[in-house]
């Protein structure tokens, strides 16, 4: 058994290696996407991977594995869940043979994400079991166990890590690599895999059957446990249970919740020999309601006492504070330190030679009093240069900008779309724009890659998550295999041939697309291409400020005049726009 | 009573605040000590003010709570300004004494904080100023600042120094090898005069 430092998802992804999973694929998330990346970057591969283009198609793919009696894997962040969350409701219908982990990672404070959702809630609503880790180490003891008992009861088993898990590191101890040797073969059952009335209603009936042995066994399986110490109880779950475990006092009860659904009479038992029971969990009051419906005249503390916090993430003060005004014991007291209000922030940035930039510039400069709907990736940081007016969800900027098109809304709609997403849910909004005959220009920022979770290669960038070479989707194809009929590519980095592009969409009716299509700046160099960068003549500036407004990371003030600092990428675009032409080439370094 | 030596790193997305931390943990391999620590990734590292936690020892969760940190390494002064309230009383600040103005505050022409005004406002802390960049020119690659900085901060950790040596050593990329242990020497013996 070896001992490594190791990333939460790297722990994961170990975890499958030892397991050993056969066939593993998702749609890059944060903060799930490493563990795809780093099982596909394995030198040896003893089985099947793949980016899907979003991930409902991701868990067909998944779930089809399954049915052949191989081990699948399926990762996504907790919003994907809800793009795949059809196939999942009817999985549990129809079960699997062979185990199927669906990780659907949650991000509590919504560091890199649209919303707090609690993936849990999906576990419940169709009726699966689901594993939910306290540390680094039980996430990867979890995956193990959640393939076998996957294939015990024949259910897909929704895995569901945090932020604090996936992104946090530490020593974890690991198990050996093994090699399966399973091949899939598909047993033909359609009273199990063809859902149609009469069969489902069969299915439903015995998918409700197994609940009972499930919450027997996960008390088996050890994920939920409980020490009685004293007359107060403290209940956690997830990472909440390692923040507890730093300050609960010996003399408090403790029990730790990491599977669902729990068996209530063993929680009854519990929680029936307290006086108070205090729950501590992120997001949704899950366990909390399952406390209150065995609590009967026992007080339960947490968050629809008041006393913990429905949205945002736990820490261990957070923890502390919580057990306090509860009035619970704690033997650690935090101090209170406070973020310096004055610190001028430093927000995530477009980075410097990114073609994002270019575009939104040639967007602002076309459509002046456009309304701007946007997607979901690097551009949305597109939001500071005054590009970004919607967001919502994954391939919601084309839908978004035809309902407002259609509103009655005059002003013209310009919405932008990444190459990722619009591969992801894109493309049906387009095909809609153009039946229902929408008033919109698209613009599709091309980068060639899924940049924002990690550089995931898609359909458009020519090679398949093991970097073998695959025709590349011809996005201009599908746009006018949609129905466009203006449809112009160009390279954002020439700004009077993007500007002309954008002009020439203004004046067509119906559905335009501009694709702008550049290397990101990050693949580009690590692929080995450099440009010269650019120096500002500090005679000719005139500090009007238009290069700094730009937005560019790699352009200062330097006291009364503009500076280009090292960071420079060599895009040219400040010189492009530099209305003294103070912007110039500077020496190669 | 904390049983842990937290440690917080802290810089721009970009920086090697990564590669610092995953060097503190793998020391915390050779000397077999347990370890934790959480860090960030995603939308957050692009350009952005990062934080990775390592806690030495940490058998519990991987955050250090705001006023309990032992040491604060910082890439960047702004950001040792910035995350400053983690220190705990009587604990240390190691800071590049460089300072990347972010972007937003030119382009919504905020104050332009710089080096003095935020060194006046770390004058409270027992801090150690480094030139990363100077000694990391000197080392021969600007890129192993990190790495100065490391060894700067090695005076205070309590980690032997063969052991963040030799966890350098697997952690860096081997043609960057001689240019970073170079580094980390140099960076520990400016740190000796803090």
């Amino acid at each position: 058994m070896e001992r490594r430092y190791l990333l939460g998802n790297e722990a994961i992804a170990h975890a499958c290696l030892e397991s050993p999973v056969d066939f593993i694929c998702g749609y890059p998330g944060t903060p799930s996407s490493e563990v795809v990346d780093i099982l596909r970057m394995q030198p040896e591969r003893n089985f099947y991977i793949e980016w899907s283009v979003n991930e409902k198609v991701a868990l067909e793919n998944a779930l089809g594995a399954a049915w052949c009696g191989i081990r699948a894997l399926c990762t996504m962040k907790h919003v994907g869940l809800n793009v795949a969350a059809d196939p999942l409701m009817t999985s549990s219908y129809t079960g699997v043979t062979g185990g199927l982990v669906i990780m659907s990672a949650d991000d509590p404070f919504a560091h890199s994400s649209q919303n707090e959702q609690d993936s849990r809630m999906y576990a419940k609503f169709a009726k699966v079991p689901c594993f939910d880790p306290g540390s680094i180490q039980e996430a990867h003891d979890m995956v193990r166990d959640a393939f076998l008992f996957s294939e015990d009861i024949g259910l897909p088993v929704l895995f569901r890590p945090t932020t604090r898990i996936c992104h946090s590191k530490g020593d974890v101890t690991l198990g050996d690599l093994r090699v399966s040797g399973r091949t899939g073969q598909f047993n033909r059952d359609p009273a199990q895999y063809v859902v149609i009335p009469a069969h489902t209603r069969v299915l439903h009936k015995k998918l409700n059957g197994k609940q009972a042995s499930i919450k027997e066994r996960l008390v088996e399986l050890g994920y939920n446990k409980a020490e009685v110490r004293g007359r107060d109880a403290v209940i956690a779950s997830g990472i909440a249970v390692s923040y507890v475990s730093e300050i609960i006092p010996h003399s408090t009860s403790f029990a730790k919740i990491g599977a669902y659904p729990i068996d209530e009479a063993w929680l009854k038992e519990f929680v029936s020999r307290h006086e108070r029971v205090l729950v501590i969990e992120e997001l949704s009051p899950f366990v909390e309601e399952e406390v209150l419906q065995v609590a009967g005249t026992i007080p339960v503390f947490g968050k629809k006492s008041g006393n913990a916090p429905y949205e945002g993430e736990l820490s261990p003060a957070a923890v502390g504070r919580i057990m306090k005004s509860a009035g619970f014991a704690t033997n650690y007291d935090f101090p209170v330190a406070n973020y310096p209000p004055d610190a001028p922030p430093r927000p995530p940035i477009l980075c410097a030679g990114c073609m994002h930039r270019a575009a939104f510039y040639a967007i602002k400069k076309v459509f002046r009093e456009g309304i701007f709907p946007s997607d979901i990736g690097c551009y949305t940081l597109g939001l500071q240069l005054g590009g970004v007016d919607t967001t919502i969800c994954m391939g919601a900027s084309i839908t978004v900008a035809s309902g407002i098109a259609h509103s009655g809304e005059k002003r013209d709609v310009v919405c932008t779309i990444g190459d990722s997403t619009f591969l992801h849910t894109g493309i049906q909004g387009l095909m809609n724009a153009v039946y229902s005959n929408a008033a919109i220009t698209v613009v599709i920022l091309d980068n060639r890659i899924t940049a924002m979770t990690g550089h995931q290669p898609n359909p458009s960038t020519g090679i398949t998550a093991c970097g073998v070479p695959v025709p590349p989707v011809s996005l201009e194809a599908i746009c006018r295999s949609c129905g466009v009929l203006y449809v112009e590519t160009v390279d954002p980095y020439n700004l009077t041939l993007m500007v002309n592009a954008l002009k020439e969409a203004k004046a067509r009716p119906g559905v335009k697309v501009v694709i702008a299509r550049h290397p990101c700046v990050i693949s580009a160099r690590r692929a080995g291409i450099s440009r010269r960068p650019y120096d500002v003549d500090s005679e000719k500036c005139t500090a009007c400020g238009t290069c700094v407004r730009f937005g560019c990371p790699a352009i200062e003030m330097g006291g009364e005049k503009a500076v280009i600092t090292d960071g420079c990428s060599g895009c040219s675009l400040c010189a492009q726009i530099c209305p003294s032409g103070a912007i110039t080439p500077g020496v190669r370094k | 009573m904390k049983e842990s030596y937290d440690i917080l790193v802290v810089g721009i997305g970009g920086q090697g605040t990564i590669l610092a931390s995953n060097i503190l943990g793998e020391a915390c391999m050779i000397e077999n000590r347990p370890v934790k620590g959480a860090e960030t990734h995603g939308m957050a590292q692009r350009g952005g003010s990062v934080e990775s936690h390592i806690r030495i020892d940490g058998r519990f969760g991987p955050l250090i709570a705001p006023g309990t940190a032992d040491i604060i390494i910082a890439f960047d002064m702004l950001e040792a300004f910035r995350y400053s309230y983690y220190l705990r009383p009587g604990g240390k600040i190691i800071t590049n004494r460089r300072l990347v103005v972010p972007t937003s505050v030119f382009m919504q022409g905020l104050p332009v904080p710089t080096d003095r005004e935020i060194l006046g406002r770390l004058s409270g802390y027992e801090l150690c100023v480094i030139d990363a960049e100077g000694l990391a020119k000197e080392a021969g690659s600007l890129l192993t600042q990190n790495i100065v900085m490391m060894g700067a901060a090695s005076q205070f950790i309590p980690l032997k120094t063969e052991s963040l040596v030799q966890s350098v050593s697997r952690l860096v990329p081997p043609k960057t090898l001689e240019a970073n242990l170079k580094a980390f020497e140099l960076g520990r013996v400016a740190g000796s005069s803090c």
